[in-house]
């Protein structure tokens, strides 16, 4: 596929939802990618495929059904090793979603490694989900909870981080590739390099950069990474959790139940392989198999193209929103620092009114604090209005936002 | 609802300069609470002399629905017995600003400040009544509001 305009323009053909229309007949035009994405018809078509077709529980039984089921959702798992350059499987732990993952590092990582007076380091921009499982971690364990901080530039203060790992006391670096507010993208290369050199483990929050960039774990050298589907034309409820195996193997289980187990006594239990001692009962089948049509999907597009086509429109969105009076823009201009995710305050109202009134005119647009209360204080802001783009997104979509906002600013006599 | 209806003259002028906002300092009951999902934060300081609301302020940060409801109620609270502030219902409030069919997603911005002050209420009333039974249908009442 060509990374032209026209080829993206034909995509929008594969996602049913975009032919619908909304409030007054008006076309839908969906800006909360970053929240979650529309699904293509081949990833509702290998959901319906698996239900009509192949439904079985896997890894068990030895009939037919089992053994199709079992293998394609063996198959999803080394298209999503392959998508992110992931080289040993048994590393790749399906779980519901970034969230999930976090809180199973914090749990089966956090708990046999962290001790009183120990810190983790997060920082200003991250979602609650890589801030609140850290905050019962180190309360539980008496251990500190410390944020590298932002610049008015949305770029991270890496001094900060130098400050805490000089302590000798940091155990875990923890951070999001990519903003889910701002869009910045993180310089993980330095803050790992910075981390090796003081024998410290990292994890990186994926959700927002994996769908949109090429990512590739084996270069980038962490030790976690966790990331989602469903922001990525997935089903909801599944996600990936990636651990190196040296230190998955100082972990202890997550959850205790059918298929993490080797052998069950009455007292005693000994552990299923990797990675299945982390995948207990039955995991999600149909979004596993959903995943893998996705990642068939962005692969077929390229993740270059991919990111390409977000950048023209950021950068399209980026001119036009500036020329607006009174509209604040958060974060850096730069679009090589920053993905496809806008947010911004327009004069005095309310990021709420802005979205309920561009609402009626088709456009989804998100409004709040976009599960980032912290960065929400460091901005001195109650709430953003965001805007967020993937790739069946066009300028007409960022002509249909600027036009509504002309409608608020009527409104509100700006 | 549907269209930027909503959004009449009345409403975005109280966003603008909401009616009743600021603190009292010597506040006989004040009342504290946020919209989880969207972040409208309203507090509530009242003066109660003789059962009687005789001032009342609200601060905080809302959308412009948020902010003119809670003027509306502000003003209809003032001056009003304990027992009359106890009856005042979600109707008085929308129906002053035309809301009554505001969608789901927004009633909560509606009703916040309502909620705010039936809490204060029963605040004021647990510290000041032995009858805490008639106390515990006011919370529950706060509570379950929408």
């Amino acid at each position: 596929m060509q990374s032209t305009e026209d080829s993206f323009e034909n995509l929008r053909n594969d996602f049913p939802i975009l032919k619908r229309t909304v409030r007054d007949n008006k076309r839908l035009v969906y800006l909360d990618n970053a929240s979650t994405t529309q699904k293509p018809n081949q990833v509702i078509d290998a959901i319906t495929d698996y239900y009509r077709n192949h439904n079985a529980n896997i890894h068990r039984a030895v009939y037919a059904l089992a053994e199709e089921s079992t293998e394609a959702y063996e198959g999803a798992r080394d298209k999503i090793a392959k998508f992110v350059n992931i080289k040993n499987r048994q590393e790749l732990i399906f779980v519901r979603g970034t969230t999930e993952a976090i809180n199973l590092v914090a749990y089966a990582w956090g708990r046999p490694h962290i001790n009183e007076g120990d810190i983790i380091v997060t920082t200003e921009y991250e979602h609650h989900s890589n801030i609140v499982p850290w905050q019962l971690l180190t309360q539980e364990k008496r251990a500190k909870l410390e944020y590298i901080g932002m610049n008015d530039d949305g770029q991270l203060n890496l001094d900060d981080l130098d400050k805490y790992l000089a302590t000798g006391k940091v155990k875990l670096v923890t951070f999001s590739l990519m903003s889910n507010v701002l869009g910045t993208i993180t310089d993980a290369a330095k803050i790992i390099a910075k981390c090796k050199a003081a024998g410290v483990l990292t994890l990186i929050d994926g959700a927002q950069a994996v769908p949109h960039m090429k990512v590739d774990l084996d270069t980038l050298g962490c030790d976690f990474f966790a990331f989602s589907g469903h922001k990525m034309l997935a089903p909801t409820g599944i996600g990936v959790l990636w651990v190196r195996k040296s230190v998955l193997q100082t972990m202890n289980p997550f959850h205790g139940g059918g298929d993490m187990i080797r052998e069950v006594h009455k007292y005693e239990t000994t552990w299923n392989d990797l990675p299945y001692k982390f995948e207990a009962g039955t995991p999600s089948i149909a979004e596993v198999i959903g995943f893998g049509a996705a990642i068939d999907y962005l692969t077929k597009i390229g993740m270059d193209n991919v990111r390409q086509h977000e950048m023209e429109l950021t950068q399209y969105a980026i001119d036009e929103l500036s020329k607006i009076p009174g509209l604040e823009i958060y974060g850096t201009k730069d679009i090589t620092k920053r993905g496809g995710v806008i947010s911004f305050n327009f004069a005095d109202v309310h990021p709420h009114d802005v979205a309920d009134i561009i609402d009626k005119e088709g456009i989804s647009l998100r409004s709040g604090h976009h599960c980032a209360q912290v960065l929400m204080e460091r901005l001195n802001v109650a709430a953003t209005s965001r805007a967020s783009f993937y790739i069946y997104n066009t300028k007409a979509d960022v002509d249909a936002l600027i036009n509504s906002l002309n409608i608020v600013a009527k409104v509100f006599k700006l | 609802m549907s269209g930027t209806d909503i959004y009449h003259e009345m409403i975005v002028d109280y966003s603008r300069n909401p009616i009743n906002y600021g603190e009292i300092e010597n506040h006989d009951v004040t009342f504290h609470d946020s919209n989880p999902l969207c972040g409208d934060s309203i507090d509530i300081d009242m003066k109660i002399d003789d059962n009687k609301v005789t001032d009342i302020k609200f601060h905080g940060k809302g959308c412009a629905i948020c902010m003119a409801c809670t003027s509306v109620l502000t003003e209809i609270t003032k001056g009003k017995s304990l027992d009359d502030v106890r009856k005042i219902e979600k109707h008085d409030v929308l129906s002053e600003l035309g809301l009554e069919h505001l969608q789901a997603v927004r009633i909560k911005c509606a009703l916040l400040s309502l909620k705010v002050l039936k809490s204060a209420l029963y605040t004021y009333l647990g510290s000041n009544l032995k009858d805490t039974a008639d106390v515990d249908t006011l919370k529950t009442e706060a509570e379950n509001l929408y």
